[in-house]
């Protein structure tokens, strides 16, 4: 195949992969869109299949697609929805072997490799390394196998800090150095690359994971982009180049939903911090609540003014008949906890009977509901809730004080008011779904304990509009089925 | 121009086009795009196949073919679970209100 005629393949299938992406911008095209974008991928392996000589590897190229077709069908017809991160974390990983292995072959095997070709090689390899580390690491986390919570080491950020300068120094040695040391920097580069991504994922706690997942995502991207380089193949450098520049965006997206820094993602210890602060931190956000109407200075927070005008007496579960009956309009939001419950099913089931009551009911979903961007959705679109009732943050908060009901469900962070007004703490400034301006609550949370950041709550304080039902999430949906 | 600045402005090009793209999707759907993403990044099996071929040893053959391993899981399964994913959004009334 000539050159030219793989380059016109390479411009074809990358606008097929465009169009694929483009498709995904509506639900209705997106499997569409996705299956273009596989299709275009496999007429690719085609076409690189078709311009190489095989003599003498084709027993391993073919022994190979064979394991991998048989694993992959195996692991992508097993895998639970709620499972999602975890699973992409681990296909990322294998993303960035993948490059690495074909970074480091190209330098072992290239004759007359350029500057150009061994510097990019190198920074292939490291990003690769870096990207199987990070993201194996995370997908433990996610998994369960390692804590979920941040391990910092003693001068971890010192450490991370000195691993990245020496992966720089390493990359430019590459293509600077005698073709006799290439062996030992890419085995160097290997490990440094890998001790990089270790470091810098292990510290991640669990609030900050889809971050680290998306990050990751771009990194393996960039990584295959610019094994691309290497190699001088232009389909790889343009679809990884998608990829990468798709994994940052939804970083981003992810960061400012979250009100974090990337920076303070990467370098400094996430939700953590020291148990005073947070003691602090809950009187400040509780202390308005307690009924001291003349102290309070913060009126944004709905919770706080609703609490000023109304004796402090929790509602009871009885209330809970009339609280159905008389909503018309109800809104659930659905967190993290109602999947680790597994409540989905009855979640469905509890929207089914509110609107053959005739009542209308919308879910709020919070950017970062789930453990990696648009989970919750995902995790809803299972059993078959309707799309049109999952609302964004944007669309639907400025219609909680008309609603009647709220009734969240494992969510707590995402609905906690101290956002708005408990400076210093991990969720400050990091927008919420306006829960307390509804005429009337009920919170399903497994306890009354602070979320992920570890802040307390206001919303948990007593008061006669909103009702605490505790335990397990799946019991109390079924309370509320119960009273309808 | 030379051929490294071509594949540069690729990179770059590709980068943008992407951007713009990827942020017309809503949220809704950020979950399969992010695994659909995922799944493009392992077109890196090109290049792990050409350089298998390249390899002259035994050893290098076999890190090619666990190179080609992990890629091809990648794609697949990548490609699969968004599949399965995409399958499960469904619309409020069915097939009555899509027709519209």
């Amino acid at each position: 195949m000539s050159d030219t005629l793989y380059y016109i393949i390479s411009a074809v299938l990358s606008l097929g992969v465009l169009l694929g992406i483009r498709l995904m911008s509506n639900v209705k095209t997106a499997v569409l869109g996705n299956r273009l974008s596989a299709l275009c991928m496999l007429l690719a392996i085609v076409a690189t299949m078709a311009r190489t000589d095989f003599t003498g590897s084709l027993t391993y190229i073919i022994g190979a697609l064979l394991v991998g077709s048989v694993l992959s069908v195996y692991m992508a017809a097993k895998v639970r929805m709620i499972q999602m991160p975890q699973m992409v974390g681990l296909l990322n990983g294998l993303g960035g072997l993948a490059s690495s292995l074909a970074a480091v072959l190209t330098v072992l095997t290239g004759s007359m490799l350029g500057k150009f070709e061994l510097g990019t090689a190198g920074l292939a390899l490291g990003i690769g390394a870096l990207t199987l580390s990070g993201s194996l690491v995370a997908a433990s986390k996610l998994h369960g196998i390692f804590p979920q919570k941040p391990i910092i080491f003693p001068a971890h950020s010192a450490l991370t800090g000195f691993a990245a300068l020496v992966l720089v120094v390493l990359m430019v040695l590459l293509p600077i150095s005698a073709q006799s040391t290439h062996l030992m920097l890419c085995l160097l580069l290997s490990f440094v690359g890998l001790l990089f991504g270790w470091l810098f994922a292990i510290r991640v706690g669990g609030a900050d994971m889809p971050i680290t997942i998306s990050l990751l995502n771009s990194s393996s991207g960039v990584a295959a982009s610019i094994a691309g380089m290497a190699l001088g193949d232009i389909l790889l450098v343009s679809v990884g180049a998608i990829v990468g520049a798709s994994g940052l965006l939804l970083t981003l997206i992810m960061c400012r939903a979250m009100n974090r820094r990337l920076s303070q993602v990467i370098f400094s210890s996430a939700g953590k911090q020291p148990e005073a602060v947070q003691k602090e931190v809950a009187d400040a956000a509780g202390e308005p609540l307690i009924g001291e109407t003349e102290s309070t200075k913060e009126t944004d927070t709905s919770a706080e003014a609703a609490q000023e005008e109304a004796p402090q007496k929790a509602a009871q579960e009885s209330d809970l008949d009339s609280w159905l009956g008389e909503a018309q309009s109800v809104i659930v939001i659905p967190g993290y906890g109602m999947a680790l419950s597994q409540a989905q099913e009855l979640v469905k089931q509890f929207t089914d009977k509110l609107e053959s009551l005739g009542k209308t009911v919308r879910f709020a979903i919070h950017p970062v509901a789930g453990r990696m961007p648009g989970h919750m959705n995902v995790l809803l679109a299972e059993v078959d809730i309707p799309y049109e009732l999952l609302c964004e943050m944007d669309e639907i908060n400025p219609d909680f004080p008309n609603t009647d009901l709220v009734i969240v469900i494992g969510a707590n962070d995402v609905i906690n008011p101290a956002a708005n007004t408990a400076e210093g703490t991990p969720i400050y400034g990091m927008p919420i779904l306006d829960a307390g301006k509804a005429k009337r609550l009920v919170i399903c949370n497994f306890d009354t304990k602070p979320g992920y950041a570890g802040v307390d709550n206001p919303l948990y304080n007593p008061h006669e509009s909103i009702l605490l039902l505790l335990g397990d999430a799946k019991a109390s949906i079924e309370t509320l089925l119960s009273k309808l | 121009m030379s051929k490294e600045l071509i594949l540069i402005l690729v990179f770059i090009a590709a980068m943008l086009l992407g951007y713009r793209l990827i942020n017309a999707v809503p949220s809704l759907l950020h979950t399969p795009l992010m695994s659909g993403m995922n799944a493009l990044s392992g077109i890196t099996i090109l290049g792990i196949i050409a350089v298998t071929t390249l390899a002259g040893s035994v050893v290098g053959k076999l890190l090619g073919a666990l190179g080609i391993v992990a890629a091809l899981i990648n794609v697949v399964s990548g490609f699969g679970v968004t599949d399965r994913m995409l399958r499960m959004f469904h619309s409020n009334k069915g097939t009555k209100e899509e027709s519209e």
